[in-house]
């Protein structure tokens, strides 16, 4: 454990425990829009930017992102003074020309009493927030389908050299964790389409609705030895037919209740 | 031969200084990168062809020497016949056998070949009083120009791998390591961290792996200092990287050269390949226990994989963008191994320190930025080329004695330091030392030694514009800050360029570049606004003359200018024939005319007229 002063107040934590988690544990909101439970942190955003120093750094301040640097002892950690606010909002300023039709940035940009850019609004902006989560969750997956390919202002989330990702199994684990939506799926005629892909779903054996892509169900049986026959049925039905076996149960259940 | 002492190095080296002291005249021709261009090679085989046939007595075809760059690279090919030191420029293949029976069989100096000094207008004859040399002290660059960069053998002539035997057999690691401290001397990548202090804490970060690795990126597009070392002078950054090895504990090292140095690539491939053949590089260097090996890695093409981060990641096989990351590369590296990474120009320092003393280069410069500094002269001056020049010499010195001043009679206005992002400096500055501090204390950088010099016809704030746009087209794209911010300002200066701007978009200028600073992930964002800063530190006036004014003063910016004729104009008729939208009109020998609604301020007559007829205002 290292002792360390956060807005002031003393503060325990485990020793390189990222600032970030010690801070949000104190109550304290600190803004972050890349920063992900299920991923490492990669230090895009710069929204959690907090300030830090020490007893012996002379009155030396340095601004530092804390979903990335790691708990020390005797560090003074200031995480809301009226510089970071004002870094914090120009930073929702641009995000603001870049994807001005995210509800997340909105909604994001608002608490800091900015409805429109000060910026040039980016003819060719959408609203990815280039957070990284969808990459790095296909990398914790073991793919590494996708990735932020281009460089500067033209950098986009995509597959090698900006085609269709040959590595990509359909599992949706990044629309899913996307928090801007952005990254269009959809399932239609026993296919997936995503990133300019087309999978086969294996269907439901009893309704009939498309449950997993056959390239992620084969992933899933080779790396988590997980039995094919698992995504015969989709889970929807399974929790009929569990309902069903233990019907008897839940009738009487009720009426205990009542 | 296998070189496994330092006994055998010295037999070696006096048998190296026989072959290469023999011939009492020589032709020097320069095959640095810069003359090959220019036809060198030709100039070379020509001299080889005619030597042998015309049998001169002093003169054999051992007399033709090559060498790398000369640093004069504008004015090649370069030719020297020592041991005269005459100097011809611009030499083409037709002026060889001129030179071989005036020069080699009369002894007689070609006047038209000579070089003109930029001063006072006269020829000069030999190279060491040209004030462009002479005022040079070269110690990273001390084997430029003078060693054939494809011959070990050469190198060991003139005193290499001295060094290395001296640091291997004399002094322990940490000797090295105490020496290099004491001699003050500061990476010459950038930054100018101390370099005994890199050296001394990966040496004591507990790994069984540390790697040392050369940064031969060299992304500033106006820099080219690097790649002449390391194609003129390969064995000086080997030696330096093997007593870094040694002082740390490597076995294994990397030279990352940047992607479009493809001769580099094959000239330090060579040199790695002969310093093995001989003992010098591989297992058990020297004969010692010191065993260690040096590949090459091929850049990622990108000016941001020169950032340390970038540069270990592309090096691993990864992408090559920053890393954020909160424990420096000497702990935690490439492959998360304690890692030195020094410059090219560092490590070709070092061989020279260790041979003479950290006391003898602690002398030369100024007490916090020791030793010497190469710097690239470009843009608008005399001598555009490479300088290497104690520290703490003042810009006057670098721009005016031995860059020659600016050119075509027109007047100083700043000079650009750093590379892309580093700063403009006014003529107010023009006599600031040239140190690491002093030029940071400024609102510039050193940076990789890039030095743009600009006169009065430049606008400052089109200077910003034009040095953001490179860095938006080379920042990585990760953090917005860089990527966002950086885009948004040299949007917003092309705004005031056009003179669209108001003083509040001046005011949001100046808060988004704190935030970019501030904000960003690595340096290159950390940097990116300087050349905004710089410029409105020192020319605000010029910022507010196209907010205020709607004008110009540099007389660039397309939409702010008008462009007329004045008596001056003797009716050549050069200028009707250059203009893209036909505005100009007249009668030779008659004073023509410009239509100002129809003129698309292109600059095109201005740069032909011979008269200095079209006014800009
Ligand atoms: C965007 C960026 C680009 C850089 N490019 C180079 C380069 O081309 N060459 C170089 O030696 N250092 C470059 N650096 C500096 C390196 O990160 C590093 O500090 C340097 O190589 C260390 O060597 P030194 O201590 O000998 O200077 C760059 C830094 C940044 C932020
Ligand atoms: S759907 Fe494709 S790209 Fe997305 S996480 Fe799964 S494998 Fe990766
Ligand atoms: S697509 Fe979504 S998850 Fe991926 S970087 Fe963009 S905003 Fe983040
Ligand atoms: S500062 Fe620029 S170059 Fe560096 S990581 Fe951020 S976007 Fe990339
Ligand atoms: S959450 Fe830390 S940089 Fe985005
Ligand atoms: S290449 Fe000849 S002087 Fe530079």
């Amino acid at each position: 454990m290292v002792q360390m002063t956060i807005n002031g107040k003393v503060v325990k934590a485990p020793d390189g425990e990222m600032l970030l988690t010690v801070i949000r544990r104190q109550g304290i909101d600190v803004p972050a829009l890349c920063d992900h439970a299920a991923v490492e942190p990669c230090g895009s955003c710069r929204m959690c930017l907090v300030e830090i120093t020490r007893e012996d750094w002379n009155g030396w301040k340095k601004y530092v992102t804390s979903c990335l640097y790691p708990s020390e002892n005797g560090l003074i950690v200031s995480t809301h003074t009226p510089e970071l606010q004002e870094i914090r909002r120009n930073i929702m300023d641009l995000y603001l020309a870049r994807c001005p039709g995210s509800e997340l940035v909105q909604k994001m940009a608002e608490e800091y009493g900015l409805t429109r850019t000060s910026y040039k609004t980016i003819p060719e902006g959408d609203n990815c927030i280039m957070c990284y989560a969808c990459t790095r969750i296909c990398e914790v997956l073991g793919r590494n389908a996708i990735s932020a390919v281009h460089r500067g202002h033209a950098k986009v989330i995509s597959g090698p050299f900006d085609d269709p990702p040959p590595d990509c199994i359909g599992c949706l684990s990044c629309a899913n964790i996307c928090p801007t939506d952005v990254i269009e799926w959809h399932d239609q005629d026993g296919t997936r389409a995503i990133w300019g892909r087309t999978f086969d779903l294996i269907s439901c054996r009893q309704c009939g609705k498309g449950i997993i892509t056959r390239d992620f169900a084969e992933y899933l049986k080779e790396k988590r030895q997980i039995p094919a026959d698992y995504f015969e049925i989709c889970d929807d039905c399974k929790r009929v037919e569990l309902a069903r076996k233990m019907g008897g149960l839940v009738d009487l259940a009720k009426e205990v209740a009542s | 031969m296998r070189i496994d002492s330092i006994e055998k190095l010295d037999k070696w080296r006096k048998e190296c200084r026989r072959t290469f002291e023999a011939p009492k005249r020589k032709v020097i021709v320069c095959l640095g990168e810069g003359c090959l261009a220019n036809g060198s090679e030709e100039v070379f085989n020509e001299f080889k062809k005619l030597v042998a046939e015309k049998k001169i007595p002093d003169v054999t075809v051992e007399s033709v020497a090559k060498t790398g760059c000369h640093g004069f690279c504008a004015l090649g090919p370069l030719v020297i016949i020592e041991p005269d030191g005459t100097f011809y420029t611009k030499v083409s293949k037709g002026d060889v056998a001129k030179i071989v029976d005036k020069t080699l069989i009369g002894h007689e100096i070609i006047d038209k070949l000579l070089y003109t000094d930029a001063k006072t207008a006269e020829k000069v004859a030999n190279y060491e009083k040209i004030p462009f040399y002479a005022r040079q002290q070269r110690i990273s660059l001390r084997h430029c120009g003078t060693i054939d960069p494809h011959k070990i053998t050469d190198y060991i002539a003139v005193g290499g791998y001295a060094a290395l035997g001296k640091a291997l057999t004399t002094m322990t690691p940490q000797q090295v390591i105490d020496e290099i401290t004491k001699s003050g001397l500061r990476g010459r990548g950038g930054a100018g961290f101390p370099t005994g202090k890199k050296w001394a804490t990966c040496a004591k970060a507990p790994a069984d792996v540390h790697y040392v690795i050369c940064n031969g990126d060299e992304g500033d597009p106006g820099a080219f200092s690097d790649r002449t070392t390391m194609g003129s002078d390969p064995h000086s950054v080997l030696e330096g990287m093997i007593i870094c090895a040694y002082a740390v504990g490597s076995h294994q090292g990397y030279i990352y050269v940047r992607e479009e140095y493809p001769l580099a690539v094959v000239t330090l491939q060579k040199a790695i390949d002969e310093a093995k053949q001989h003992g010098l590089l591989g297992e058990h260097i020297l004969g010692t226990e010191l065993s260690f090996d040096i590949k090459i890695s091929r850049g990622g093409g990108a000016f941001v994989c020169g950032e340390s981060s970038a540069l270990m990641r592309s090096v691993a096989g990864e992408v090559g963008e920053p890393r954020a990351k909160y424990i420096r590369s000497v702990i935690k590296g490439l492959h998360d191994q304690p890692t030195v990474l020094n410059n090219v120009e560092t490590y070709a320092t070092v061989p020279a320190i260790v041979e003479r003393g950290a006391d003898w280069f602690a002398g030369i410069g100024t007490k916090k930025s020791t030793g010497t500094k190469v710097f690239s002269l470009a843009g608008k001056i005399k001598n555009t080329g490479l300088v290497e020049v104690p520290m703490g010499i003042t810009l006057r010195e670098i721009i005016f004695d031995i860059g020659g001043g600016v050119p075509d009679g027109r007047k100083f206005k700043a000079v650009q330091t750093g590379g892309p992002s580093g700063g403009c400096l006014p003529e107010g500055k023009i006599d600031l030392p040239v140190d690491f501090d002093s030029l940071t204390e400024a609102g510039s950088m050193m940076g990789s030694g890039g030095m743009v010099i600009m006169d009065d016809r430049t606008c400052m704030v089109e200077v910003a514009r034009y040095f953001l746009s490179f860095l938006v087209s080379e920042s990585c794209g990760k953090c917005v800050p860089c990527r966002e911010g950086l885009y948004q300002l040299r949007e917003l200066c092309a705004k005031v360029c056009d003179g669209e701007a108001t003083e509040e978009d001046l005011a949001l200028m100046e808060r988004l570049a704190k935030t970019i600073k501030v904000g960003s992930l690595c340096g290159l964002g950390q940097s990116g606004p300087n050349p905004f800063l710089s410029t409105l530190l020192y020319f605000r006036d010029e910022y507010l003359a196209h907010i205020r004014d709607k004008k110009c003063p540099g007389g660039v910016c397309r939409k702010l200018i008008t462009y007329a004729i004045t008596d001056a104009c003797t009716g050549c008729m050069a200028c009707i024939s250059v203009c893209p939208v036909h505005a100009i009109t007249g009668e030779r020998k008659k004073k023509h005319v410009l239509d100002k609604n129809i003129c698309d301020r292109c600059g095109s007559c201005y740069a032909v007229c011979k008269f200095d007829a079209i006014e800009i205002s």
